[in-house]
C-alpha cells in the first residue's frame, strides 16, 4: 500500500473509488462468464445436484426453525395489535401477507447468505488459496464451468424453494399461535387469508423476489470467493464481505422490487 | 452409492419446496377457491363504489359466485362502471339487483346480488338495472346529523309554533 502516508486522504478516496468501479466491472464480467459457461452444470447435472445438497438441503433446518418462530411471533404480535380494533379474525391475512410478500423471501435470503453464501465463499477462496483452481486450468478444465456455475445454479434453484418453505411453515406457526394457543376462530383465520392473498399479485411476486435474491446472494458469494486474496486473512475478509454485501444488496433490491410490484394500487 | 442418498435428499428437498409452493397457492392464496375458467361478464353502474377493488368477491346469499374483473369511470354519465365475471354455474334473473356491501365493520367491500323474479336469465354483457352504491361514512354521518336536526326542529316547532325555516338551519 503506497498511499498510507499522512495527508493522502483525497488520494485514498480516489483509489477506493477507482478500485470499487474496477471491482464492479470485474464482478460483472465474472457474472457474465458464469452465465455463458453454465451449460456444463446442466449437462452434468450431478454437479449441480451435489451443490443443491450442500447449499439447499443443509440450510433446511435453519430455514424451517426460523420460519416457524417468525410465524409464531407474527401471530402473537399481530393478535396483540389487531384485538385492539376487534379484528383479530384478520390475523390470518396479516401473517400470510407479511410472510409471502416480504419476510419469507427476505429472511430466507439473509439466512441463506449467512448459511450457504459464506460457505461457498470460504470454499472457493480456499480452493484458490491452495491453487486447486490453477491446477484445474493446467488440466484444461475451466474452473468457472466446473466449480462456479454449478454452485450458482444450485443457489438460484434452492433459494425460491427455501423461501416457499419458510413462508409455508411461517403460516403454520402463525396458525399454531393464533388458532391453537390464543383461540382465534379457525374458519375466519383461513378464509380471511384466502380472501386477502392473491396468487398472481402476492405469491408469484414473492417467488420472483426470492429468485432475484438467490441470483444476487449466490453471485456475490461466488465472486467474493473467486476474488479473495489467496491468504487465510483474505479468505476470512471475503467471507465477512459476502455476508455484509449480500445483506445490503438483498434489502436494497427488496425495496426496488417492492416499488415495482406493490404500488399501493 | 453415496450419490444415490445425495440424490434422494435433493429430490426430497425439491419436492418439499414444491409442496410448500402448492400449499401457498391453494391453501393460503385464492387459486383453489374459485374456478375462473367458465365465466360470463355482467356490468353494473354505480354512483359511488367506495373502496371496492378489482378481484373483490361477488356474492349472492353470502356465497361467492364471481369476482370483480374491472372498474372503469364512465366519462359521459360520471358513474363507475364495474365489470364482473360470474361463474357459468350460477345464472341470475334479468331483474337481479347489485349492491356494494361491506363484510364486518371495517372489512373488505364486496358486491351482493339479490336475485329477482324475471323468467329470463342474464346473458354475457348484460347490465344490472338496479344498483345500490357503497355507503360512505361521511354521507352517513351527515344524514344522521341532518335527521337529528330535523327531529329537534320538529320538537321545537310543536313547542313554540315557530316557523320551520329558522330551526332547520
Amino acid at each position: 500500500m503506497p498511499h498510507r502516508k499522512v495527508g493522502c486522504g483525497p488520494r485514498t478516496i480516489g483509489h477506493a473509488v477507482v478500485n470499487g468501479v474496477a471491482r464492479l466491472g470485474y464482478a460483472s464480467r465474472f457474472f457474465l462468464m458464469t452465465l455463458i459457461s453454465s451449460g456444463a452444470s446442466f449437462r452434468r447435472i450431478h454437479l449441480t445436484i451435489r451443490e443443491i445438497y450442500f447449499s439447499g438441503v443443509m440450510s433446511l433446518i435453519i430455514i424451517l426453525v426460523s420460519g416457524l418462530f417468525v410465524g409464531m411471533v407474527l401471530g402473537l404480535q399481530g393478535y396483540e395489535t389487531l384485538q385492539k380494533y376487534g379484528s383479530e379474525s384478520a390475523l390470518g391475512s396479516l401473517v400470510a401477507l407479511s410472510l409471502v410478500r416480504e419476510l419469507g423471501p427476505v429472511l430466507a435470503a439473509l439466512l441463506f447468505a449467512s448459511r450457504a453464501g459464506s460457505a461457498i465463499t470460504a470454499e472457493i477462496g480456499l480452493m484458490k488459496a491452495t491453487e486447486q483452481l490453477s491446477a484445474m486450468e493446467m488440466m484444461a478444465v475451466d474452473p468457472i464451468s466446473r466449480v462456479v456455475a454449478p454452485r450458482f445454479w444450485a443457489g438460484v434453484i434452492s433459494m425460491p424453494l427455501l423461501a416457499a418453505m419458510f413462508s409455508a411453515i411461517g403460516v403454520f406457526g402463525g396458525y399454531l399461535v393464533g388458532v391453537v394457543f390464543i383461540g382465534v376462530d379457525v374458519g375466519a383465520f383461513w378464509s380471511q387469508m384466502e380472501a386477502a392473498v392473491d396468487f398472481r399479485q402476492d405469491i408469484v411476486n414473492g417467488v420472483i423476489k426470492s429468485v432475484v435474491f438467490g441470483i444476487a446472494v449466490t453471485a456475490i458469494a461466488l465472486f467474493e470467493g473467486y476474488d479473495a486474496p489467496p491468504t487465510a486473512e483474505g479468505v476470512s475478509h471475503a467471507t465477512t464481505r459476502t455476508v455484509v454485501t449480500s445483506a445490503l444488496v438483498v434489502l436494497g433490491l427488496d425495496f426496488i422490487l417492492t416499488v415495482f410490484m406493490f404500488r399501493g394500487v | 452409492m453415496e450419490r444415490t442418498t445425495l440424490d434422494m435428499w435433493v429430490g426430497a428437498f425439491v419436492v418439499g419446496g414444491v409442496i410448500a409452493l402448492l400449499i401457498l397457492a391453494f391453501k393460503v392464496g385464492n387459486l383453489g377457491g374459485y374456478d375462473g375458467s367458465k365465466t360470463y361478464k355482467v356490468y353494473g353502474e354505480f354512483d359511488n363504489i367506495g373502496g371496492l377493488k378489482i378481484k373483490a368477491p361477488v356474492k349472492s346469499a353470502g356465497v361467492v359466485v364471481g369476482r370483480v374483473s374491472a372498474i372503469k369511470f364512465d366519462n359521459k354519465t360520471f358513474r363507475a362502471n364495474v365489470e364482473m365475471r360470474l361463474s357459468q354455474n350460477h345464472q341470475f334473473p334479468k331483474d337481479t339487483s347489485a349492491a356494494i356491501l361491506t363484510s364486518g365493520l371495517l372489512g373488505e367491500q364486496y358486491i351482493g346480488l339479490e336475485a329477482g323474479g324475471d323468467e329470463e336469465n342474464m346473458k354475457d354483457g348484460d347490465k344490472f338495472k338496479l344498483t345500490q352504491s357503497a355507503m360512505v361514512l361521511e354521507q352517513l354521518i351527515g344524514q344522521a346529523l341532518f335527521n337529528k336536526a330535523a327531529d329537534e326542529g320538529g320538537d321545537k316547532k310543536t313547542a313554540q309554533d315557530g316557523n320551520k325555516k329558522d330551526v332547520v338551519k
